[in-house]
């Protein structure tokens, strides 16, 4: 199950790619564990994702938390929490 | 009602976007335009979004602001791009039959887009440092204001 991956602000920066699709094992099935996943690369994933509490996510473009199941979805984005406004 | 909603890097006329929340003679009109802060060595401010999902967050922070309250128009503007001291960032205003209604909403809104919109801030320096916003935990605390009202 291929999903479309975005990252944002310093997330984007430690991890030096924008986005990406990725493939993760059936396991792998919750926001939680895909983060858990890509720490696992090392370099720029493991410091951007070190710490899950300096991060928020959107699945399928809207605010979602990190017990939201993988199942069906097709974009996730991680990144710092917002400072617009 | 359809609110107005547009991210852009262009600037906006808060006299223009007031007039026309005024057209129509709703009885109250009320805005608010955030500016880039004039302080210490700031000589820039950058700010990212997430284009496929901006948009559908403000409209939803306007849905909600109209779903609260008696709006007749609402208008969200958020600029994104490289912005420097004194220019305008944010404009939100709402219009109502009476100023309790406009007031809040406008209120609402602000607040909620703090918290609630993909936007992220980076400063920049004049000695050419440059560091990402962070989240302040007043705009969560000034969000959770609204959950009783």
């Amino acid at each position: 199950m291929a999903i479309e991956l975005l990252y944002f602000a310093w997330v984007r920066e430690a991890i030096g790619l924008d986005g990406e699709t990725v493939e993760p094992p059936k396991e792998v099935d919750t926001v939680a564990k895909l983060v858990d996943w890509l720490a696992g690369r090392g370099d720029g994933y493991s410091e951007a994702f070190a710490d899950p509490s300096r991060l928020r996510v959107a699945v399928d473009q809207r605010f979602a938390g990190f017990d939201t199941t993988l199942e069906g979805v097709r974009e996730i984005a991680l990144f710092p929490p917002v400072t617009g406004g | 009602m359809k609110p107005v909603i547009r991210v852009q890097a262009d600037d906006f006329d808060p006299a223009a976007e007031a007039a026309r929340l005024e057209a129509g003679g709703p009885g109250a009109v009320a805005t608010f335009t955030g500016i880039v802060r004039r302080e210490g060595d700031l000589v820039a401010m950058e700010l990212e979004h997430y284009p496929a999902m901006t948009e559908r967050a403000l409209a939803k922070i306007a849905a909600d602001a109209a779903s609260r309250w008696a709006v007749t128009a609402l208008t969200i503007i958020h600029r994104v791009g490289r912005l420097t001291p004194g220019a305008r960032i944010v404009f939100v205003g709402a219009a109502a039959k009476h100023r309790g209604d406009a007031i809040e909403a406008m209120h609402f809104m602000i607040d909620w887009l703090k918290t609630d919109a993909p936007f992220w801030k980076r400063e920049q320096f004049a000695d050419g440092r440059s560091d990402w916003v962070e989240a302040r935990e007043g705009d969560s605390a000034a969000r959770a204001r609204w959950a009783g009202k």
